[in-house]
C-alpha cells in the first residue's frame, strides 16, 4: 500500500522510493497523489513537492522548476529540469 | 650526422613530450569515466521523456499538432547542428564529424536545397568555414563552461526553436559522435526539428486504451513537451561529445606517447652508435700519433 514515485532531471535520478502521497504544484493547481489514482498527466508549475513519506507524517519538501509530472501504472514520474536540494 | 650535443638535446625533448601526452592520456582517463558516468546518469530522464512524447504523440496528430511536431510543410532550407568539442589532442574526432557534416550537406545541396550551419563548439568552425563560405550562421560557444551541462543544452534548444519558429529553417540535424568506446566513436546524424514521429506507443508504460487525463490539455502538453524534448535531444549530444572527446583523446594520447618511446629508442640508439665511433676515431688517432714517433 505505497505510492511508487520518481523524481527525473536530465542529470540524474533524484528520487525512487515508495511513499505515502506526493503533492505536486500542477499548473492548474495543487494536486496530491495516492496509490491507485488513475493515469493522469499534467504540466507542473515551478514550486514544491510535497512528499508525505507516512500518512499523517511531515512532508518533505523538494523545490522544482519546470517540468511534468505522469501518474501511470506504475506510480508517479516526476521529470523536472531542475532540483534544488 | 648531428653531433652528440644535438642528439642527448633531441632525446631530451622527445622525453619531455612524452611525459605531456602521458599526463594527458591519464587525465583524459579519469575525465572519461565521469563522462561516462554522466551520460549514464542522464538516460532515465531521456527514456521517460520519449515514452510519454510516443504515448501524447499518437493522440495529438493531423491538423492541430504543433508546428515542431508536424514541420512548416517544406523541406527546402536545412540547419545542420554540428557539435565539435573545444579543445584539440583528441585525435579524428573533430575531423571525422566534420567529413560527416560536409557529406550530408553536401548531399543536401545534391538534391537542391539550402543549407546553413549552427555550430557549437570551436574545432569545427575553421574546416567548415573553408568548405562552406558563408554557409556558417551562428555559433555557441561552450569554450567558457568546464562541463557543457544542461544550461547550455537548453540555451541552444531555445534558440534553435526561436529561429524555427522565425521561419529560418525547416528542418534540422544534429551531427554528434555516439560513444562507443574509447576507440571507436561514430559521427551520427539526427533529426531534430521537427520532431521525427516516435515509434507506436505500444511499447510506453500506459497499457494501451488506459484513458489517461490530461491537464491543461494534451496539445497544450505537447506543446510543452516538444521544446523540452529537443533540449534533451541535444543535451545527450554534449554528453556524447565529451565522453567521446575524452575517449579519443585517450587513445590519441596512448598512441602518442608510444611513438616517443619508439622515437626515444631509436635516438638513443644512434647516439651511443656516433659516441662509439668518436671514441674509435679518436683511439686510432692516438695509437697513429705514439706510432709515428
Amino acid at each position: 500500500m505505497a505510492l511508487h514515485f520518481e523524481l527525473v532531471t536530465p542529470a540524474k535520478l533524484v528520487r525512487s522510493e515508495d511513499v505515502h502521497m506526493v503533492v505536486v504544484p500542477g499548473a492548474e493547481g495543487e494536486f496530491g497523489v495516492l496509490e491507485g489514482h488513475a493515469p493522469f498527466m499534467s504540466t507542473i508549475r515551478d514550486g514544491v513537492v510535497q512528499v508525505f513519506k507516512t500518512e499523517g507524517g511531515a512532508p518533505e519538501e523538494i523545490a522544482i522548476e519546470g517540468g511534468f509530472a505522469e501518474v501511470g501504472d506504475n506510480g508517479l514520474t516526476v521529470l523536472a529540469e531542475k532540483v534544488e536540494s | 650526422m648531428a653531433s652528440l650535443k644535438e642528439l642527448k638535446d633531441r632525446i631530451g625533448s622527445v622525453k619531455s613530450t612524452q611525459k605531456i601526452t602521458k599526463a594527458k592520456q591519464m587525465v583524459a582517463a579519469a575525465k572519461l569515466r565521469k563522462a561516462q558516468a554522466a551520460a549514464e546518469a542522464a538516460r532515465p530522464y531521456a527514456e521517460r521523456l520519449a515514452s510519454v512524447m510516443a504515448a501524447l504523440a499518437s493522440k495529438v496528430s493531423g491538423d492541430d499538432a504543433p508546428k515542431l511536431l508536424a514541420g512548416t510543410g517544406s523541406d527546402k532550407r536545412h540547419l545542420l547542428v554540428v557539435v565539435n568539442t573545444d579543445k584539440g589532442l583528441c585525435g579524428g574526432l573533430n575531423s571525422n564529424l566534420v567529413r560527416a557534416a560536409s557529406a550530408k550537406a553536401q548531399e543536401l545541396a545534391a538534391a537542391g536545397k539550402d543549407v546553413e550551419f549552427y555550430l557549437v563548439g570551436k574545432k569545427g568552425r575553421a574546416p567548415l568555414k573553408r568548405n562552406f563560405p558563408g554557409q556558417i550562421g551562428t555559433h555557441f560557444d561552450t569554450s567558457h563552461v568546464r562541463d557543457p551541462g544542461f544550461e547550455e543544452a537548453a540555451s541552444i534548444a531555445d534558440e534553435l526553436v526561436e529561429m524555427y519558429e522565425a521561419g529560418k529553417f525547416d528542418v534540422a540535424h544534429l551531427v554528434y559522435p555516439t560513444f562507443k568506446s574509447a576507440l571507436a566513436q561514430d559521427p551520427t546524424i539526427d533529426q531534430i526539428i521537427p520532431v521525427p514521429a516516435p515509434e507506436s506507443a505500444a511499447d510506453s508504460p500506459n497499457t494501451p486504451g488506459a484513458v489517461v487525463e490530461y491537464e491543461p490539455g494534451e496539445e497544450e502538453i505537447l506543446e510543452e513537451l516538444l521544446p523540452r524534448y529537443v533540449k534533451t535531444q541535444i543535451f545527450g549530444a554534449l554528453l556524447e561529445i565529451a565522453a567521446s572527446e575524452q575517449g579519443a583523446s585517450m587513445t590519441a594520447m596512448d598512441n602518442a606517447t608510444r611513438n616517443a618511446g619508439d622515437l626515444i629508442n631509436k635516438l638513443t640508439i644512434q647516439y651511443n652508435r656516433s659516441r662509439q665511433a668518436a671514441i674509435t676515431t679518436e683511439l686510432i688517432e692516438i695509437i697513429a700519433g705514439a706510432e709515428a714517433l
